[in-house]
């Protein structure tokens, strides 16, 4: 474990030797408060699907407990984008860091591994995108719904934008009202 | 002759049950009166809010974002406004950093006081509530002369926050933040100093730190555990990094972590205090200037439409972390817009605190985490500048009516 502090640009170059081709578009964003301008960071990047469980076990380099935020997801039509939410270094007063790692799966074939034997507190996000996005997480301890409801049919899932999306399920309670 | 081989029950407690405030289902494998194991299922007021984000505005999302939860309807707009400002490179005054602070602990007092009211009623100890509820009355008191709403605010804006804070206002502020310490003293009083409390809460529902850590807690319920965590500190945003103030965690009072359900009330009733003083030093130090970036919506709107890319914002919300995540694609609205409440990451944690417990312990364990699935339940009708009040039942049967309305 590395005891000193890391720049995130540090983070950003460690992923890069680590992964050589799999981590591109990396990007360090800024931010401040207050009248003092307090500075903190955000770091960005994309990864090959593949390399994500590996890469999530690099984060243990920097912080023997990685804390998950959570996993976005959307639809792009050919394609569904994952953004893996995580903060390195909490605990010390301006130092952490939030680190958004984004994969692309196509979606003839939305298949990603597990991360939570090594952040069991994954399981509800991973739960999440495979009833709302019809992601694949393989090797996911727990394979039941967790939000929604049991009468929303299978192979409905609501943040799809396409035909498997929910759109034939929205019903517009104003447009009934007299 | 047959043999029993099974020596367990099962036990289903919610979605709607009288010892929990929020709707979740439990479903309990007990032995004798011990849980031997638990399930969780949620979802029971998922209202599809995310997806219906994406077809609004972002200056209606923002008003959406507040209906998410009606004790976090600060901390949710809020968020997504600190994601949308990262995203289209927004600089928020000064000032408008600094009321942004004042309204975010005035939420956190008002949603811990709640608490502490929930929690005492969870061990039969209502008069407790009745002392919360009556505290809680000045905060939110407070809360509508500032903001002109006590739970849906309002104040909130991409940019800024809408309503100034002038200089007459303060002296109301300060007193009743007075009138608060000396309350939330003797709230300490009560639920400290009662042997009774520490003998049923101490070594109840223990969380440890490891778990708590691998399970991703956040708030209160990590910080009880040992886990110094607050996203006020870890990335000052707002004012927060002018401010002086530290990681609450129950040592710093007792000088020990247990990670129990004793602990999660030490860390809430030491966190108003903190919240008050984050206040007195916010206003000490209040800048002046503009409270919002840009004050024209139109010309909001417009520059908004011409934005692509992607960001988070995060606050540290009385439950702990909430996070937004939005995608910009130069449109009216969100491509996408992800809400994770603090809630989400704290139903794991439950699983340890419940297990090898009593059933009689379910309640009060089940409330440590403060546990937040929906909320709201009265309206407030103003027409022609007279106020009305709708009660539950009014507003029951008007939906009754509307309902029969759409031949559902």
């Amino acid at each position: 474990m590395t005891t000193t502090r890391v720049t995130p640009e540090e983070i950003v170059s460690s992923f890069q030797t680590r992964f050589p081709q799999g981590i591109t578009q990396p990007r360090v964003e800024r931010h401040n408060g207050g009248t003092l301008k307090t500075e903190f960071v955000h770091v960005w990047f994309r990864i090959e699907t593949g390399l994500l469980k590996e890469a999530v076990k690099h984060l243990f380099a920097f912080e023997p407990y990685p804390h998950f935020a959570v996993t976005s997801g959307y639809d792009l039509g050919d394609t569904i984008e994952l953004v893996y939410h995580f903060s390195l270094f909490y605990g010390e007063r301006g130092r952490e860091i939030s680190l958004n790692m984004t994969v692309t799966l196509p979606k003839d074939n939305p298949v990603i591994d597990t991360i939570t034997d090594l952040i069991p507190g994954a399981l509800i996000s991973e739960q999440e995108k495979q009833e709302m996005l019809g992601v694949q997480i393989r090797g996911i301890p727990k394979d039941a719904r967790v939000f929604v409801a049991d009468d929303i049919p299978e192979g409905v899932f609501p943040w799809r934008r396409d035909e498997t999306g929910p759109d034939k399920l929205v019903r517009n309670l104003h447009e009934g009202d007299p | 002759m047959t043999t029993i081989s099974r020596t367990t029950y099962q036990i289903p407690i919610g979605p709607i049950h009288p010892a929990l405030k929020e709707p979740v289902n439990f479903t309990f494998e007990i032995d004798g009166e011990k849980i031997i194991n638990v399930d969780i299922r949620l979802g029971h007021v998922h209202r599809s809010i995310e997806w219906a984000g994406t077809k609004r505005n972002f200056i209606q999302v923002l008003y959406l974002a507040e209906r998410i939860c009606g004790i976090c309807s600060y901390c949710h707009p809020m968020s997504l406004a600190l994601a949308v400002e990262r995203t289209a490179h927004i600089d928020v005054p000064e000032r408008a950093e600094y009321l942004r602070v004042v309204h975010s602990e005035l939420e956190r007092i008002a949603s811990h006081i709640l608490w502490v009211g929930v929690a005492a009623h969870e061990i039969g100890f209502d008069s407790v509530l009745f002392l919360t509820w009556q505290v809680r009355e000045m905060v939110l008191d407070l809360i509508e002369y500032l903001t002109g709403n006590r739970i849906t605010k309002g104040i909130t804006m991409i940019g800024g926050v809408r309503r100034d804070l002038t200089a007459e206002m303060v002296p109301r502020i300060l007193e009743t933040l007075q009138q608060l310490k000396k309350q939330v003293q003797r709230l300490h009083r009560v639920m400290l100093d009662d042997s009774t409390i520490q003998m049923r809460c101490r070594n109840c529902g223990v969380l440890t730190k490891e778990d708590a850590l691998k399970l991703c807690a956040v708030g209160p319920t990590a910080r009880a555990s040992g886990v110094r965590k607050d996203v006020r500190l870890d990335q000052p945003y707002f004012a927060f990094g002018d401010l002086d103030f530290e990681y609450t965690t129950p040592d710093v009072l007792t000088g020990e972590v247990h990670g129990d359900v004793y602990d999660r009330i030490i860390v809430r009733l030491l966190e108003i205090q903190q919240s008050i003083d984050l206040i007195e030093q916010s206003l000490d130090r209040l800048p002046a200037g503009d409270i919002v970036a840009e004050s024209k919506l139109p010309a909001l709107l417009a520059s908004l439409k011409k934005v692509t890319g992607e960001g988070i914002g995060r606050m540290e919300a009385p439950r702990g972390e909430v996070f937004h995540y939005v995608r910009l694609t130069a449109a009216e609205s969100p491509y996408c817009w992800k809400v994770r409440a603090p809630t989400y990451n704290n139903i794991l944690p439950w699983i340890p605190m419940l297990l090898g417990q009593q059933i009689a312990d379910i309640p009060i364990i089940a409330a440590s985490i403060d546990p937040c699935m929906s909320c709201t339940n009265r309206v407030t009708l103003v027409e022609d500048n007279q106020p009305s009040l709708v009660d539950r039942e009014t507003l029951h049967q008007l939906s009754l009516e509307k309902t029969r309305r759409l031949r559902l």
